[in-house]
Formats: C-alpha cells, sequence, structure tokens
C-alpha cells in the first residue's frame, strides 16, 4: 500500500527565526536534538513507517550539500533519498513547486523536517487513502511549554508565535477539517463558512489542536493548486485553507484525469473550464456530508462538485512538536531526554541519563537525571548538570552549573560558569564566571569572563 | 463572558425550605402576524390543531410536567382567551392553577414580562412558554440540570430547550418553516455561546469572537438545532427585562443582549431533548407539520385518541385514521391514512379524503376531493370541491365545484362561489386587508389597531351577511363576484409587496419541486457570488483574508456616516422640541443619551450635534444684520449654556464643537462665517469653550492646508490674548 506514496520532506535552510542557532554551517535540519540533527528523526519515523524512498528539499545549496553529506554518511544503505536543493525564501508551496516534476506517485506525503514525533505517517496515510480526500492532515496536541521557560518573558513570546498554534473546524466525526485558522489570522475573530457548517449541521472548534505540518496530498490536486495559484508561497497558510475553503465548491478537476490544458491559455481558459466541469458529475465514493451537499434537490446525480479535507488526530499520549523556534528547540531538547526519552533512541542508565562512556567526570560532580553527555566530553570538579544536552568534545571547567541548557559539540566553559535556560552553541567559548540566563550564544562566540546576561543573543557580527 | 464562578449564594436552602410552587408564565399572543388574516378574528391560540384549541396542548403539557401554577398572560382577543378558560375544565383541575393576567397594551413578549414583574407573581423558577406549544417532554432533568446550575452560578439565568432538526439544504428552513437557526455551544458546559436566527442570507460567514475561544477550549458551531421556545427561567429573567425596558423580543432582543453583554455576566444554557417532543407552531408551515405529528403519535399521550382534555375521543384505525364515533360517511367515501373525522361529520359518496383534519359537523358532498387539508368545524363542501393543502376555517361554504390550489387559507364564513378557482396561497377573509400592511414582526392586535377597518361586531356582520345570502338584498353587490366567484363572501388578500416570492416558504402547502430547484440555483449562484464578491478567494485563487474585513468595514463606515446624519437630526429634533414645548433640560439630556446610546455615538458626538441645533436656532431667528445676529447667538447660547455644558467634559467634546462650528461655517450656515471670531469669543465668554480646548485646536490646524486655516486666522487675535493670558498666568 506505501507503495504508491511518494514522501517529501521540507528540510528548510538556514531559519531566520532560528539565529543565531542556525548558521552556514549548520542548516536547520542538522540542528542536534539530543545530540543528533533534528532531521533524523523525520527520516527514521518514516523508515519505520517503511517510507524509504525519499525526496528532501533543502533552502539554499550549500545547505544542500551539507545535508545531503550528512544523510549519505548516515543512511547509505537505509534509505534511498534524493537531496533537492530549491532557492532560499520561496516557502513551502514553491519549494514543491520547483521539485513538481519528480512527483509521480498518486499520493504525495509531505512532511516537514522540523517535525520531532511518534505518530505513525503509514496512518496519516491509511486515514487519507481511506476517504479518498484531497488532502489529509495530521493534528497534534498543542505542545505544552516547560514549566521553567515559560516564566522567561522571551519564551511567552515565542509560544505565541503565529504557526504555534491554529482554530481548528471539525466535523462531529472528527475526520473532516472544515475550518482551520492559521498565521494572523488567529488573532482574528473565528469567521465560519454558512455554506459548510450547513452542509455538515455541526461543527467543533478546538484551539487546542494544532497542525503538525504532515500532510498527505492526492498529487493531482496538488499540482492543479501549485500551478494554478502561483501567489501560494506556503502549504499551511495558503494551500491548505484554500483547499478547506473551498471544499464544496470545488475548483479542482478531481478525476485524476491527466491535465490536458495546454500552458499558453493561463488564466482565461481553466476559467471557463471549471464552470463547466462544475456542472457535470463528480466523483463519489463513500457517503459523506460532501456527497450529500452534492446531491441534487431529489437525490439525484450530483450537481456539485466537492472535495473532502480530512485529518488524523494523534492521540492525546503521542509526542509531537516542531522545531521551529528557539523556544522549541529547547522545549524539544528537554521533552526528547526527559519525558519522550523514547523517541532519542538511547538507552538510558539506571540514573535516567545517558553519559557517553567516554566521557569524563571530575570527583564530586553530579549529572542529574534527564541529562545527556555526548562523547569526548570533560566535565571539572563540583559541577552540576540538571535536564541539559552537552555535546561531543566540550571542555567544561570546575564549578560550572548547566540547568535546562543545551550545549552543542566543542565548547568550552571555563570555571565558575553558571548557564541556566541557555542554548551555546558549537565552538562557543565561554570564560571564567560567566553567567547566563535565557541565552543563546551563537557558534564561535567568546563570552568574557565575568559577564553576567539575561535573556540575550550572542553571537557574532554577520560578515 | 466573564467568568464568574464561585459567586455562590448559599441563600438557596432557605428557598427550598420554604416550597414554591412550581410557576409557569403562558403567553397567550404570539405578538406575531403570521397567522393573518385567521388572526383577526379569533386568538391563534385558540386556533384548532387536530381538532383541539393549541392552548389545550400547551396547558395539558405543563400540568403533566407538574407545573402547579400557570399565569396565562392575554393580550390579543383577551376576552375569548379568558372566556375559553373560564368555562374550561382547567380552572377546575387540583394541584394546577389558572390564572389569566389581561394587558391591551403590551406590544411584545418583553412588555408582558416587565408587567408580570410588577404583579410580583414569580417567586422561583418558572418555565416560560408560549401558548402555541406542543411537547411531551419531562422537565424533571432540565430542571434538575437548571437548579444545579443555578447553585454554583448565581448568573445562569436560563435554560432553553434545543431539540435537533436538520434544516433542509436547499431552502435553508427547518420542516417547521422557521429560519435556519446558528447557534455556539460549549460542549462540556451546554452554555449557549452565539444566537442567530434571522440568518442574514447574503453573509456567507459566521463571525465569532476569538474571545469566546480564549474561555472555552472547544466549541461546538451547531445548524442543527431547533429553538423549542421552552425556557427555564430564573426570576430574574423578568428583572432584566425590566431593567432593560428596549427588549421586546425574546430571543432576538433578550438572548443576543444577555449575550452580547459581559458586564452582568448572565449566561444561557441549553438543555438538548432527544427522545421527547418539543416544537412552537409559528407559521402555517409548523402547523402543518406539528399536526401530521400528533397524527402520527410524536407527541403521545397528546393524540386525538386519548382524552387528555375535553376533547371527543376519536377511535384509531388503521394506517392513522382516526374516526369519531359519531360520523357519516358515505359506503364510497375512501378515507385514506393519517386523517382524522371529528364528531358529527357527513361524507358523501365518492369522496377521497387523505393526510387531512376535519372537524366537527362538516357537511362534505359527494365527489369531493380533500387532501392534506385542514378542515375546521362547521364547514360546508359541496360536491365536486377540491382542495389541496388549504386551511378552512369555520362556518366556511364551498359551493359545489369551487377548487383551493395549494396553500390557500380561508378564514371564518368565507363564503367561495360555484366553480371558482381560489390561486395559490390566497389568503380570503370577510375582513378587508389592513390598509397599511404591518410587517410580521409586529404584533397581532386585533382589538386596538393596526388599521385593520373593523366591523363593530363580527358576528353581526356576519350574520347580517349570512342574511344577505339567503335573502339576495341588493348589498350582495358589495362582495364583488370578481373575488371570489359569484356567491362568493370574503377578500382575497393581496400578498404584501415582495412577499409572494416567500410565500411558499412558510405555507401548508409542501415546497413546489420547481421552487426547490430554483432556490438550489439561485444559492448556487449566491455562492459563485459571495465566492467573488466577498473576495474569500479571488479569482487568481491569490488569498486575501483581509479584503473580507475590509469591505465590512468599509460598509461599516457608511453606515456610520449615514447613522450620524440620522442622530444630528434626532437631536436637533428633539432640542427644537425642547425649545417650543418648554421642555426641562434635564429631560432633553435624558432624551439625547437615550438616543445617543441607541446609534451608539460619543459623547463628543452629542456635544456637536447639540451645538449645531443651537447654532441653527439661533439663525433661524429673524434677524437683519451681522450684529443682530450676533445678539441672536449670544441669547440663545446663555439660554442653552447649562445644556450644551453638560455634554463638555473634557477637551475633546470641546474641541469637537469647534470643529462642527467651522463645518457649519463652511456648510450649512455660512452666516456665521465673518462671526467666527466673535462667536467663538462668545463661547469662551460664557464658558462653553476652555482657553486650553482653542488653543489646542488652533496647534491642531497648524500644519494644516490653508484653506483649512481660514478660520484660525480669523481669530488670530483671540488667540493670541488668550496665549499671552495663559503665559501670564503661568
Amino acid at each position: 500500500m506505501m507503495m504508491d506514496f511518494q514522501v517529501v520532506v521540507l528540510a528548510g535552510g538556514t531559519s531566520k527565526k532560528l539565529v543565531p542557532l542556525v548558521s552556514k554551517e549548520v542548516p536547520k535540519a542538522l540542528l542536534p536534538v539530543a545530540n543528533r540533527p533534528v532531521l533524523s528523526y523525520v527520516l527514521e519515523l518514516l523508515e519505520h513507517s517503511n517510507l524509504k524512498d525519499l525526496i528532501v528539499v533543502v533552502e539554499g545549496q550549500d545547505a544542500a550539500l551539507r545535508v545531503g553529506g550528512w544523510i549519505s554518511g548516515a543512511y547509505v544503505d537505509r534509505l534511498h533519498v534524493e537531496v533537492a536543493a530549491v532557492p532560499e525564501d520561496v516557502g513551502t508551496a514553491g519549494a514543491l513547486r520547483a521539485i513538481a516534476h519528480h512527483l509521480t506517485a498518486n499520493d504525495i506525503l509531505v512532511v516537514s523536517g522540523d517535525l520531532v514525533c511518534d505518530v505513525s505517517p503509514g496512518a496519516v496515510a491509511a486515514a487519507h487513502r481511506r476517504h479518498g480526500a484531497a488532502v489529509t492532515a495530521m493534528l497534534c496536541s498543542v505542545p505544552v511549554s516547560g514549566p521553567l521557560e515559560s516564566g522567561s518573558s522571551s519564551g511567552k513570546d515565542k509560544t505565541k508565535k503565529p504557526g504555534c498554534c491554529n482554530i481548528i473546524g471539525l466535523d462531529p466525526t472528527k475526520q473532516f477539517l472544515l475550518y482551520i485558522a492559521t498565521g494572523p489570522e488567529i488573532e482574528r475573530d473565528i469567521r465560519v463558512q454558512k455554506s459548510i457548517l450547513r452542509a455538515v449541521g455541526q461543527m467543533e472548534i478546538r484551539a487546542d489542536l494544532m497542525d503538525a505540518h504532515l500532510y498527505a496530498f492526492k498529487r493531482a490536486v496538488l499540482q492543479e493548486v501549485l500551478d494554478q495559484k502561483d501567489a501560494f508561497q506556503s502549504l499551511q497558510q495558503d494551500v491548505l485553507p484554500y483547499l478547506v475553503r473551498s471544499q464544496l465548491r470545488s475548483e479542482l478537476s478531481l478525476n485524476g484525469a491527466p491535465h490536458t490544458e495546454e500552458n499558453g491559455h493561463d488564466k482565461v481558459v481553466p476559467g471557463i473550464n471549471q464552470v463547466m466541469l462544475s456542472q457535470l458529475l463528480a466523483k463519489t465514493s463513500t457517503p459523506s456530508f460532501h456527497e450529500l451537499y452534492a446531491m441534487g434537490p431529489n437525490g439525484s446525480a450530483p450537481v456539485r462538485r466537492t472535495h473532502k479535507c480530512c485529518v488524523y488526530i494523534a492521540s492525546q499520549d503521542k509526542y509531537c512538536a516542531r522545531l521551529n523556534s528557539i523556544q522549541a528547540f529547547s522545549d524539544i531538547n528537554r521533552d526528547v531526554i526527559g519525558e519522550a526519552s523514547h523517541l532519542s533512541g538511547y538507552s538510558f542508565s539506571a540514573q535516567n541519563n545517558i553519559i557517553h562512556p567516554s566521557a569524563e567526570l571530575g570527583s564530586k560532580t553530579t549529572v542529574g537525571q534527564n541529562c545527556m553527555l555526548g562523547e569526548g566530553s570533560q566535565l571539572g570538579d563540583k559541577c552540576s548538570v540538571k535536564r541539559s544536552v552537552i555535546g561531543r568534545h566540550c571542555r567544561i571547567g570546575s564549578n560550572v552549573k548547566v540547568v535546562n541548557s543545551v550545549v552543542m559539540n566543542h565548547v568550552t566553559i571555563s570555571d565558575g560558569c553558571s548557564i541556566q535556560g541557555s542554548v551555546i552553541c558549537s565552538n562557543a567559548q565561554l570564560q571564567e564566571r560567566v553567567v547566563l540566563k535565557d541565552c543563546q550564544v551563537g557558534a564561535g562566540f567568546v563570552v568574557t569572563s565575568g559577564s553576567e546576561y539575561k535573556g540575550e543573543f550572542l553571537a557574532k557580527k554577520e560578515r | 463572558m466573564v467568568q464568574r464562578k464561585g459567586s455562590t449564594r448559599v441563600s438557596e436552602d432557605a428557598e427550598e425550605l420554604v416550597r414554591v410552587p412550581l410557576q409557569a408564565i403562558l403567553l397567550a399572543d404570539s405578538f406575531a402576524q403570521k397567522f393573518r388574516p385567521i388572526t383577526l378574528e379569533r386568538p391563534k391560540v385558540l386556533l384548532p390543531l387536530v381538532n383541539v384549541p393549541m392552548i389545550d396542548y400547551t396547558l395539558a403539557w405543563l400540568e403533566s410536567a407538574g407545573i402547579e401554577e400557570v399565569f396565562v398572560f392575554c393580550c390579543a382577543h383577551s376576552k375569548q382567551v379568558i372566556n375559553y378558560l373560564e368555562n374550561s375544565h382547567w380552572v377546575s383541575l387540583p394541584h394546577f392553577e389558572v390564572t389569566t393576567i389581561e394587558s391591551h397594551n403590551s406590544v411584545s413578549a418583553g412588555d408582558a414580562l416587565r408587567l408580570i414583574y410588577e404583579r410580583h407573581v414569580i417567586h422561583g423558577d418558572f418555565v416560560l412558554i408560549t401558548g402555541d406549544t406542543v411537547s411531551n417532554m419531562s422537565l424533571t432533568q432540565a430542571l434538575q440540570e437548571h437548579k444545579d446550575r443555578r447553585k454554583k452560578d448565581n448568573n445562569a439565568v436560563m435554560t432553553m430547550v434545543i431539540k435537533r432538526s436538520k434544516p433542509s439544504p436547499i431552502t435553508h428552513q427547518s420542516r417547521l418553516g422557521t429560519d435556519e437557526l446558528f447557534m455556539a455551544i460549549d460542549p462540556h458546559t451546554k452554555q449557549l455561546l452565539y444566537y442567530e436566527d434571522k440568518a442574514d442570507h447574503l453573509k456567507g460567514t459566521l463571525s465569532l469572537e476569538k474571545m469566546l475561544l480564549a474561555d472555552n477550549p472547544s466549541i461546538s458551531l451547531h445548524n442543527d438545532k431547533q429553538d423549542c421556545y421552552i425556557d427555564i427561567c430564573s426570576p430574574e429573567v423578568l428583572s432584566i427585562f425590566t431593567d432593560n425596558f428596549d427588549y421586546q423580543h425574546l430571543r432576538r432582543h433578550f438572548i443576543k443582549g444577555l449575550l452580547v453583554d459581559d458586564i452582568m455576566g448572565y449566561k444561557i444554557f441549553t438543555h438538548e431533548i432527544h427522545s421527547n417532543y418539543a416544537a412552537r407552531i409559528d407559521n402555517f408551515r409548523s402547523y402543518d407539520t406539528i399536526s401530521k405529528d400528533i397524527i402520527q403519535r410524536w407527541t403521545y399521550p397528546l393524540v386525538p385518541d386519548v382524552q387528555f382534555l375535553g376533547n371527543c375521543a376519536a377511535k384509531l384505525e388503521r394506517q392513522g385514521m382516526y374516526r369519531a364515533l359519531d360520523i357519516g360517511q358515505s359506503r364510497s367515501a375512501q378515507i385514506g391514512p393519517f386523517s382524522i373525522i371529528g364528531n358529527g361529520t357527513n361524507i358523501g359518496d365518492n369522496t377521497k379524503i387523505s393526510n387531512s383534519v376535519i372537524g366537527e359537523r362538516c357537511t362534505i358532498g359527494s365527489n369531493v376531493s380533500i387532501e392534506g387539508s385542514y378542515i375546521w368545524d362547521n364547514v360546508t363542501i359541496e360536491d365536486g370541491c377540491v382542495l389541496k393543502h388549504a386551511i378552512v376555517c369555520n362556518d366556511v361554504i364551498m359551493k359545489s365545484g369551487a377548487v383551493l390550489e395549494p396553500g390557500v387559507i380561508l378564514s371564518f364564513k368565507v363564503v367561495i362561489g360555484q366553480e371558482f378557482v381560489v390561486p395559490a396561497y390566497s389568503k380570503v377573509s370577510l375582513l378587508q386587508q389592513p390598509t397599511k400592511q404591518d410587517s410580521d414582526e409586529e404584533l397581532e392586535y386585533a382589538d386596538h389597531n393596526s388599521g385593520v377597518e373593523e366591523i363593530p361586531s363580527i358576528t353581526s356582520t356576519v350574520d347580517k351577511l349570512n342574511g344577505v345570502l339567503t335573502c339576495k338584498l341588493p348589498e350582495t353587490e358589495a362582495w364583488s363576484t370578481s373575488e371570489v366567484g359569484s356567491g362568493g363572501v370574503g377578500y382575497i388578500w393581496s400578498i404584501c409587496e415582495g412577499g409572494h416570492e416567500e410565500e411558499w416558504r412558510h405555507s401548508v402547502a409542501p415546497t413546489p419541486a420547481d421552487k426547490l430547484t430554483e432556490v438550489m440555483q439561485a444559492t448556487d449562484d449566491d455562492l459563485e457570488l459571495t465566492t467573488q464578491g466577498s473576495n474569500v478567494l479571488l479569482p487568481s485563487g491569490e488569498l486575501v483574508p483581509d479584503s473580507n474585513s475590509n469591505i465590512s468595514e468599509d460598509d461599516d463606515n457608511e453606515d456610520s456616516r449615514d447613522d450620524s446624519v440620522y442622530f444630528e437630526k434626532e437631536v436637533e429634533a428633539t432640542f427644537l422640541r425642547a425649545v417650543h414645548e418648554n421642555v426641562k433640560e434635564d429631560h432633553v439630556i435624558l432624551e439625547v443619551n437615550s438616543l445617543r446610546l441607541s446609534y451608539n455615538m460619543t459623547s463628543a458626538d452629542c456635544a456637536g450635534a447639540l451645538f449645531y441645533s443651537v447654532m441653527k436656532l439661533a439663525l433661524e431667528t429673524p434677524c437683519n444684520s451681522n450684529s443682530e445676529l450676533l445678539k441672536n447667538v449670544a441669547s440663545v447660547i446663555t439660554r442653552w449654556q447649562k445644556l450644551i455644558k453638560s455634554y463638555l467634559q473634557s477637551m475633546d467634546e470641546e474641541i469637537e464643537v469647534i470643529l462642527k462650528f467651522e463645518e457649519m461655517c463652511l456648510e450649512s450656515a455660512k452666516e456665521f462665517s465673518a462671526l467666527f471670531a466673535q462667536i467663538l469669543h462668545i463661547l469662551y465668554e460664557k464658558d462653553i469653550l476652555q482657553e486650553d480646548a482653542i488653543l489646542k485646536w488652533a496647534s491642531e490646524k497648524e500644519g494644516a492646508e490653508e484653506s483649512d486655516r481660514v478660520f484660525v486666522k480669523q481669530s488670530e487675535k483671540f488667540i493670541q490674548w488668550l496665549n499671552e493670558a495663559s503665559e501670564e498666568e503661568d
């Protein structure tokens, strides 16, 4: 069954939202979550569902090279991955448009490369097939931001960032997507189309669900929308809302028949074509409110064209998060070595932490539970590490406190530092008695001794 | 809505100690005109529904639901209702007390409830219902839910009963012929969050405040529920009506008012019934639907063969056919399924009756065909008549061969001439159509008003008419033969403008198939129009979420512009009335305040409008020269100083006055333009304007265009003087 699905992983590029964590050297897809690139979580999730033919789309040539290099090293004999580079800032819809000629299967599974979850994509694909839907979106519960981080002001802003939260309308059976507000729209009043509400009779509006950015599309639908709506940039904010809004007056030629429209007539001809087609019969499958709505007054043959937008709602106990903000980066790192430790792929010690055998700990140094210490890292005496991830080959002096933080690779932390709720990128250097709270230190940055920072970005000036 | 949990009072325990009998308010007036012309002669609650007056169903239900005391509010035809009740067995039942409350000047449910509040008869939770409701639901659970909620939250003032009923996807009407209803309900607490019954069909979207989601993690939107118009209310409901004297309609004003108002935090909850029956007869379509439901026994035990009140028991036969014990039926007459024949009715040869209700003592000739019709008492239908989906009231005579097309209503004592064909959806009455056709929004008042050319006493007139018929007096000519055929008596009411299109929606007749196709086509067109018009999606498919709201904002702007014009006119009229009728200033202030609220204006608008009116008054006082005009202005301003002053709370309002004055000088009252500076000075001296306001105005105008600064220039000296004075003070 999986054979007919083609998988596209949108791995992004160097997202501006994640500066200073990302850089030319470390595109978003390679950001470490529990010491392995975030993209590996998606790839392994797909592998688990036996989806092994993948197209990984990366924004920017350099980033594509790096991601490609890493994938071919890590998954050489496990996955068949094609890495495609697209220009930067084309958006998710633009990225798909650019690789559309590679798509051949009947259905396309589009996954965001920053997804960290344990929901089977196969289940989404199955729901999609069962309904013959134009699009099926995976929804999950809104991730809870950690209690420790949520106190900080910067953290609060981020959890409210558009895209983190959606307003979603579902039918009573919770199978169909009737309304979705994303991005800036969620700040406005909720405007529900009466025609859809009439057809369904009852709609449940929820604010506690999130669009996980894992979609199954009918290829014909996806390509048609991308072709015709050339202003659409984002799958989440343009394509999906468009399909949801137009589900009862579909403008799609859904018969799955290959397109015969010449490219020369771009605007006018398809328009007329649609009007004519809309008078014709629409395709039917299992009875749903769509079909009932499509029918004529006497239950005769369908007179209206509809398409279905379905959802797959991940159950509450599944983990699902997207690494699309600095806050999320910290949250996910914390979760993967904490409550969602099954995702990390490591086996935890009796103390509920992971300390690489090659790591060295000084005397009276404690590493608490839900911590991770990477290969070859050294800690001096009387250090304390709580709920933090420390990468490979870090050198950490004595009397250092690391709480709720992520320390990437090759970081040097001198004696007497205190780090709380912060992210320290690779090759950064913290001199003596540095105190950081809720800060992000960019790659290779040097924090001079004795300085104290709170809630700041510390990074080298760009060029 | 403001959540006010914890505002619990402990006093209801005391309430329970002194047991209050369960009370109900029954409104025996629908405050609507949907049953005209029938209701011109008889109140709606006394109209027979399957041969029993509607009010009996309601009372029977109240009695069975354990209500102990019912207050029947009578307004239209109150005497008839009171007489009926006094002679009915309802007044003699033990543990069931029926009290009538009569009013002659209530025009709405709101007025009725205010009146009842003044009587101080309601002491606890009560059931609010209209006298045209048929139900068999049990109140126990709903009442208990209501009481439990009240214990936790004193603001939970009402529980309304709803039932699932999906409106037709094509006509957007429920099977009761009522408009579709959109509701938002909290799925957990069942709190009502949104209610839209008079849906604006042109608006393709439903707009919910985003704050709703902030308070409730999920909301259920419903288009598949029907409002049963059975409300369980706390006594506060009456006082809310009294506090908000502009609340008229139970739904449109009261419910919406409470939902919008987040200051008091009152909450309304819903109770959904599933297997029980509850429906209200709102129009002819619901009359038809509910009659069929009764015949098909959905309303058990309120069915014709159960003696739930003084009705004659009929015997249920096969296929839902009910026949009274004493009827005369020819052997060749065929009575089809789901019909009921009343006592003392005679049916001739080869007559066919199906899906119809025939009242008592009717005479039906031979070869008559009656389908889906409601024939009331003492009706004579001569040979060869054809009736389809019609309502025929008491004492009607249909001469041989007359035909009623679908949807016809024949009111009391109408006579249809021989072989006459009454066209579809006609309403025929002995009374002439009221000259001014009120919209159905308004009340059903035959007693008093509404332009009905009421004949002194209906009965005597009709008697006379009967006489006319038999004696063939010259007056026969008064009835034009063209209206209802030769020998016919009655006026065909013309369908009011634009109503014709919609007539089929509320008719007893089922919606014709071609209408359905037409409507469906129209909605499709609408859809396409709204798609393009509302710009949810541009033709290019571009997403323009903003433009939609922009358009509506533009509309709003236009509306508010119109509004402000109307508002100014109203204020001016109020003011002039004050001038001419010597109304006290306090009263003027009251009136202007209420205008301000109803037009949703700011106090700056009031100040501007009042000032405008005052100046206009000064202008209209005859004068010969500028100096005289100035004098007039001074005197008028002195006279009304206090009034204007009361709206000048802050500098903003004063600046608004200056701007208004400028506008007048430029547009409506150019006479003042030469005197601008002097009048400004007067206003300053009379304390209407403070120097700060004038200076601010001048400084605001600093950067304006030359043409916009004419008056600043004119008053330059004065402003300079003010400036110096204020500097000195400093």
